[in-house]
């Protein structure tokens, strides 16, 4: 939903957090003092017998509790045509489980003090939650039962179908935030660069029993992954989570075969004050051995007011209020997507600039710059230990993404060790062949600069 | 958790909420400023100064400022509204020195000619991208309608020609009536201890010079008006509807603030049941926003141009019966235990505590803990909310949009009888 902002930042869109912004905040930390914060991290984990894997971060400074639930019903698993039904589902949910009407429902949730919320990516449905740790597992049973019994009623169908069309077009009429859209669609082979917020032209063709087949395919224990953090105690929420989650049921999903994508440059005419424009090129996983190394890249590109993109870019040639670059990562591709809106006498200067920043890496990196990667991490780490909702998240991606939780001290390790060298070498290998550019404005930009780049 | 607050010897107020068993500290400076203190010609002034702030003093380059506080990887940016400038670092407890340094290095800057001509650009750059936002120019259109003649209309940005035409010794004029001991506080929340923040603040705040604060509060009484900005090619209708509620130093408030949970929470109220669950519009709720010496209802609606007549209906309607038969028990019960978690949740970090502090503050000179925010919450009565509807009830004066639309029908007023 578009809520308007009350106020204006001096740096508003152009700090991008931490490292990738699939996850917010990992890296590491030098300083003796915390190193005890590290030390003492504990992550538990079990599996239930149907296949749903919980993982659980106790933290005791805080007050409350957050959980973060990974199914595997994402927009990848949206039949061609029909894309948008993982988005439908994720707004039936809330309407009415097990013989709780949407309001009964909703009123017990509420006054848990259940701050909550579905959102749909391309791999899974998320629900997140965060509340008091009190009753964070008071909660745990009408999560359960909204989850593994929605009503997915007919009548409830066109309503969500319009509030998912609405949406779609508000879209439309946000220049940045389709151009957020259509470079991942251009930036990864389809299913996995599918908007998974649908398509209008799809919507129609989708019915509500696609709803309940999709929900009965996908929403499955199998593959989900629930990560809870907070002032919890483990025993007693084990026992809880076991007694609760036990008798969901469901196959196991299939696995998803990718497509192609969309040939770029491409250009989408709007009526807008400023080009939009986003770059994107190859980079490595989550996974990968080198992952830090492609973080620190990425992250001397746009980590912080000091970094290059907004220092050459921003600071130094007034083109652009909002300029970033971050990670996007999926199981096993990943990309470095880049942002910029300027207005359209600037534009092509804008890209140009933007891109022999990107180049101009390779001539070299400061120990200074990596220096400053490495504080910006430091910090943002131990905040993250300040927030249950982020690390009920990390830890549920950590386990999609990786199969285990990384801790903090093997992150410190894994930042602190990370030399000019290394990085530069990184640099040097996964230098961009190309880029794909996609634009949304007035006029379409000569693409010249990012076609043969080595 | 410990509030402890001092008086600098320039005449500065330093209040902090110190919690050792955080792992940061935030700090920022809160400067009674924005968009309402210019006149016309410097309208944008406020916000263009607050990008200007980050460009350095005589002894730190623009450059020097970005770099350190990347080095000291500090979480800071700056944000500018109708009424308040705020600049804000949150970093590790080590560094605080390094992050005081630069934060008061912010409230001197040097605004080179060079610099104020490059972010001149910037600035342009925002407006347009601001543009590019439909419900953000609804949100600008609706204050510019809502509070014409008073200075809360005034645009925080400003527009291409106010800036065009803003000079440096403008801004230069602007920030020494402003930036004075009068108008700014220093507020720390997190894990730090107090007697070396003295020394600290002391150390590097004492260039800030004295002064006394002036804000003119006139009185505001809002007039019927409906302002469209018609844009053809757009799919979607947004529109802001506002009306009168308490002041920002009305004891009223913690009521209003329950009252539109209850009435326009994004799920969960009175206007998602009536027009988001059944899908007629992607978004619609009610806010309670507080000013200095003045306070209004502020509703959004986002929805297909063909509905608008429709749902304004049906906003009108639960206005209407809110005002007239006021919400009953467990209504207000489930808002106390919504806004009762937030709080919560909120008060976990330093940089949630340190805009409630600074705030609290700024506008009430008060401190107030997470405990007694909740306590008061837990004693808001449907008495209290009755009161409260009697002297401000739900009736919109002003709507603006944007959008397709060129013309509105507004439905009109039951007549809520006299109290």
């Amino acid at each position: 939903m578009l809520k308007p902002s009350f106020t204006v930042q001096a740096h508003g869109g152009s700090v991008p957090d931490l490292p990738p912004n699939e996850f917010l905040s990992r890296p590491f930390c030098p300083v003796v003092d915390f190193l005890e914060l590290f030390m003492t991290q504990r992550i538990e984990s079990f599996r239930l017998p149907n296949g749903l894997l919980v993982v659980f971060e106790p933290m005791a400074d805080v007050q409350s509790a957050a959980l973060s639930l990974l199914v595997p019903a994402g927009g990848v698993r949206d039949a061609a045509g029909r894309c948008g039904t993982a988005a439908i589902l994720a707004e039936m949910f809330t309407r009415g489980a097990d013989g709780l009407s949407s309001r009964e429902l909703c009123a017990e949730l509420d006054n848990l003090g259940l701050q909550r919320g579905f959102s749909v990516g391309s791999a899974h449905i998320t629900f997140s939650a965060a509340t008091t740790a009190d009753r964070l597992q008071d909660a745990l049973p009408l999560i359960n039962r909204m989850l593994t019994k929605p009503h997915l009623a007919d009548e409830d169908f066109e309503p969500a179908r319009d509030l998912i069309s609405q949406s779609l077009m508000s879209l439309e009429d946000e220049p940045r935030q389709r151009l957020s859209k259509v470079l991942r669609q251009h930036s990864y082979p389809a299913p996995w660069g599918n908007s998974a917020e649908g398509e209008l032209e799809d919507l129609e063709n989708i019915t509500p029993d696609h709803i309940r087949q999709h929900f009965q395919s996908f929403v499955t224990p199998s593959e989900a992954i629930l990560g809870i953090a907070g002032n919890l105690d483990f025993a007693t929420l084990k026992a809880d989570v076991e007694a609760i989650f036990s008798d969901w049921k469901g196959q196991q999903v299939p696995q998803v075969t990718a497509g192609s994508c969309p040939l770029s440059p491409f250009h989408l005419p709007h009526d807008s004050a400023q080009t939009h424009l986003g770059l994107a090129w190859d980079t490595v996983t989550y996974s990968d051995e080198r992952y830090y190394e492609a973080w620190a890249a990425v992250s001397l590109l746009s980590g912080g007011m000091s970094s290059r993109l907004f220092t050459e870019v921003r600071e130094k040639r007034g083109l652009c209020y909002a300029i970033s670059a971050s990670l996007s990562t999926l199981k096993d591709q990943a990309r470095v997507m880049a942002y910029a809106g300027t207005t359209t006498e600037r534009a092509q200067e804008t890209l140009e600039v933007t891109v022999a920043e990107v180049l101009r890496l390779h001539e070299g990196i400061t120990d200074d710059e990596l220096q400053r990667c490495k504080a910006r991490a430091k910090s943002s780490l131990i905040m993250q230990q300040e927030s249950t909702s982020s690390r009920a998240s990390s830890l549920a991606r950590d386990i999609y993404l990786l199969g285990r939780v990384v801790t903090l001290d093997e992150i410190h390790h894994r930042i602190d060790s990370l030399t000019v060298p290394q990085v530069q070498q990184f640099i040097q290998e996964y230098a961009p062949k190309s880029m794909v550019l996609v634009t949304i404005g007035p006029q379409p930009l000569n693409a010249d600069c990012v076609g043969q780049l080595i | 958790m410990k509030f402890q607050q001092c008086q600098l010897s320039n005449g500065l107020t330093l209040i902090a909420e110190t919690n050792p068993s955080v792992h940061s500290v935030a700090a920022g400076f809160f400067v009674r400023t924005g968009s309402r203190d210019e006149t016309a010609e410097v309208s944008g002034v406020s916000h263009f100064l607050e990008h200007m702030a980050f460009k350095g003093d005589d002894r730190l380059s623009a450059d020097d400022i970005n770099r350190i506080f990347d080095e000291i990887g500090a979480k800071y940016n700056a944000s500018t509204s109708e009424e308040v400038t705020m600049y804000y670092a949150a970093v590790l407890p080590e560094y605080l020195e390094r992050a005081l340094e630069l934060l008061s290095a912010l409230m001197q800057p040097s605004l080179r000619q060079e610099d104020f001509d490059m972010e001149k650009n910037v600035i342009l750059e925002e407006i347009s991208m601001y543009e590019d936002q439909p419900s953000f120019t609804c949100y600008d259109h609706i204050m510019a309608t809502h509070f014409a003649g008073h200075p809360l209309g005034q645009s925080i940005l400003g527009s291409n020609e106010s800036i065009t035409a803003l000079s440096s010794q403008q801004m230069r004029d602007y920030h020494r009536q402003q930036y004075h001991t009068g108008n700014i506080i220093l507020a720390v929340a997190g894990n730090c201890d107090f007697d070396t923040l003295v020394t600290l603040a002391e150390k590097y705040c004492s260039r800030i010079p004295h002064g006394t604060a002036h804000r003119s509060l006139p009185e505001f009484h809002s007039r019927p008006a409906v302002n469209l900005i018609t844009r053809e090619g757009s799919l979607q209708q947004n529109l802001m509807q506002m009306g009168e509620a308490p002041k920002g130093n009305d004891p009223l408030r913690f009521a209003a603030e329950l009252l539109s949970v209850v009435v326009g929470d994004d799920s969960g109220s009175r206007l998602f049941w009536e027009l988001v669950d059944p899908g007629h519009a992607e978004s619609c709720d009610l806010g309670f926003s507080e000013y200095d010496g003045a306070g209004a209802w502020m509703s959004f609606l986002c929805c297909s141009p063909e509905d608008v007549a429709a749902n304004l209906e049906r906003c009108q309607k639960v206005f209407d019966d809110v005002s007239t038969n006021g919400i009953t028990a467990d209504e207000l019960e489930q808002a106390r235990n919504k806004v009762a978690s937030r709080i919560v949740l909120r008060g976990e970090r330093p940089m949630g505590r340190l805009s409630l502090l600074g705030g609290n503050w700024l506008y009430r000179q008060e401190y107030r803990t997470v405990a007694d925010d909740l306590k008061v919450i837990r004693g808001v009565t449907l008495e209290d909310i009755q009161e409260l509807l009697k002297r401000f009830p739900i009736r919109m004066t002003t709507t603006a949009g944007v959008g397709p639309l060129s013309s509105l029908d507004l439905p009109t007023e039951e007549t809520t009888p006299e109290h």
